[in-house]
């Protein structure tokens, strides 16, 4: 393998995926990103430069509209799914000390 | 006979001309699906049988009125299980979303519904629509109807499966790499991913949201073409929902490809190709030339750069986009957790799935501080150069001509302890998403195990009437082949 993962990028990529993996999940976490990483680095055979990124085929522009209030209480619908709820809001562990 | 056994026009025909009522319809549908579901497994959700009838009541009594008169009034249709639908439970085939029932509809499946289909239920998929084998899913594997030993694709293998074991006779897939286009090959039924921006993706649970499109799966061009025009919309809750003309596609319902050019790939013939899949390919090239298209070969150029491109952009969006599911909102949440952060991890850690992890960690990998230009940037870049290509392309044909899938359906079990070689297999379909081009897939023959093969045709942006006319016309020279698990099956036969 050309790429090498540490095991300090797969704990860092890890926080930000918020995942939580276990040892033998890591492991085999590495191996793949590694062999991926190595039939990825193929697009080192192309010269890319001065061609611009491209995010979008066609040129498309976000879409604004006013912000005009309605009278709609959608927070019953909102609130249908959540796993937890109290007094009309999403509940969630305790997150300030 | 079952009425599942017809195309969806023949279907919408026959109600329409008071054949038959649409609660026959939806009755036969429920019937086939309860007596072939325990062999292939195409639905996560089946709708509410009473509240089926119900809507079926009431498109009938439009139909009556004349307010619905459209082809599809009061055919069922079955939709992938990542579009969200009020009141149907949706699952993404996650254990993440178990539960979770939408409170509104996505807007292709909004424009059916005006038309008068009836969604009759949810379709098995590979979750999050991350694989090429509806095997990731969390509610079981769906099998192919041809062989129920073999996968059916993926992602959207239950549409594919539903259609071609004659569940349903219509339905919606979803198209981010081959999603429509590879299972419909495996399965024998025809299906459409549109030019990027045609369908919106108001409501369709994102994977790689620069790539997505929605599109159908039928038995044939007709149907295809119809349900497209059907569900294409511009809609301006999907900020990249393209204003675009010429949406009649039924319209290029001809069989006429005289002076048609077709470009023919040979890098899409080359090594890794099986021999069956190539030859019955070539077959249909040349059942085209004898009905007057010319046909070129030529180097497309970049096809080998097309998959690592696309693993690094669909995973780093893929990572983004499904940030969302936290345990919060909606879905899964941990049982056991200390503090926010930890609950986050633990929900989703415990309610993705393998595969769907491994992409949400190379795409945060390749989005990070340090990373994101070698490889994020890298792909976007690679990606305006395969574009480029395709253009030089369509500066001379009028499509591109080739296979859908270099093999037929692997066995089931036999592809994810590989995922490297299942990601290959994306070799033909991926390109086409990272340039936002129409395609079709649809069947061109049989390999000598069975198994169907896939003819795929690329248009330009914005052609897709070429493609619907050049399919068209090369399946006005053959009958439609029912899977074994049809009620019209004829062993080596025909219709």
């Amino acid at each position: 393998m050309a790429n090498q993962i540490s095991d300090d990028t797969i704990e860092y990529v890890g926080i930000l995926a918020k995942l939580e993996l276990s040892p033998q999940e890591k492991e085999r976490a590495k191996k793949d990103m590694e062999e991926m990483l190595d039939y990825i680095d193929k697009l080192n055979e192309l010269d890319v430069s001065g061609v611009e990124p491209m995010s979008h085929v066609f040129p498309v522009n976000n879409v604004f509209r006013e912000d005009i209030p309605t009278d709609i209480d959608g927070s019953k619908d909102a609130l249908f799914n959540a796993p937890s709820v109290k007094n009309g809001g999403f509940e969630v562990p305790k997150t300030i000390g | 006979m079952s009425l599942t056994s017809l195309t969806a026009k023949e279907l919408g025909k026959k109600i329409k001309e008071k054949e038959i009522s649409v609660k026959e319809a939806v009755n036969d549908t429920l019937d086939a699906i309860e007596k072939k579901e325990d062999k292939v497994n195409s639905f996560v959700t089946v709708a509410d049988k009473d509240a089926l009838l119900k809507k079926a009541e009431e498109v009938q009594k439009k139909i009556g009125e004349g307010t619905l008169g459209g082809p599809l009034a009061g055919v069922p249709i079955a939709v992938k299980d990542n579009m969200c639908i009020k009141g149907l439970l949706t699952t993404c085939s996650s254990k993440i979303l178990e539960g979770f029932v939408p409170s509104y509809t996505a807007e292709a499946v909004k424009n059916l519904e005006d038309a008068g289909a009836i969604v009759i239920g949810k379709t098995n998929m590979d979750e999050f629509a991350m694989g090429s084998t509806t095997e990731t899913s969390a509610y079981g594997a769906t099998k192919n109807p041809w062989n129920l030993d073999h996968v059916p694709g993926g992602s959207s293998g239950g549409s594919c499966s539903g259609v071609a074991a004659e569940e349903c006779v219509c339905a919606l897939g979803s198209d981010t790499g081959g999603s429509i286009r590879q299972p419909s090959a495996f399965c024998g039924v025809t299906g459409i991913k549109p030019t990027y921006g045609t369908v919106s993706r108001y409501g369709l649970i994102a994977y790689g949201s620069s790539l997505d499109q929605i599109g159908p799966v039928a038995k044939d061009v007709t149907d295809c073409a119809l349900i497209l025009e059907t569900i294409s919309s511009y809609d301006r809750k999907d900020s990249t929902s393209m204003k675009r003309e010429g949406l009649d596609f039924t319209s290029a319902l001809k069989d006429d490809v005289k002076g048609m050019k077709i470009g023919i790939p040979r890098d899409y013939f080359g090594e890794g190709l099986d021999g069956e899949v190539s030859q019955a390919v070539k077959g249909a090239a040349k059942v085209l030339e004898e009905k007057g298209a010319v046909l070129e070969e030529f180097d497309l150029g970049l096809v080998e750069y097309a998959i690592p491109a696309y693993y690094v952009i669909a995973c780093a969006e893929a990572s983004s986009n499904l940030a969302r599911f936290d345990g919060v909102k909606y879905g899964y949440r941990a049982k056991e957790y200390e503090g926010l952060h930890n609950m986050y991890k633990k929900s989703r850690s415990e309610g993705f799935g393998t595969e769907v992890k491994r992409r949400i960690m190379l795409g945060s990998f390749v989005l990070s501080s340090g990373y994101y230009d070698a490889y994020y940037l890298k792909a976007l870049r690679t990606k305006a150069l395969i574009k480029k290509e395709f253009d030089k392309a369509f500066s001379k044909y009028d499509m591109i001509l080739g296979p859908a899938a270099p093999s037929t359906a692997p066995k089931l079990g036999s592809s994810l302890d590989d995922p490297m070689k299942m990601y290959l297999g994306d070799i033909y379909t991926v390109s086409v998403n990272l340039a936002g081009l129409p395609g079709i897939s649809l069947p061109c023959g049989m390999d000598k195990k069975g198994l169907p093969i896939g003819l795929q045709l690329i248009g330009d942006c914005f052609q897709e009437k070429n493609i619907i006319q050049a399919a068209y016309a090369y399946e006005c020279t053959r009958e439609y082949r029912h899977s074994p698990l049809s009620d019209v099956y004829q062993v080596g036969g025909r219709r």
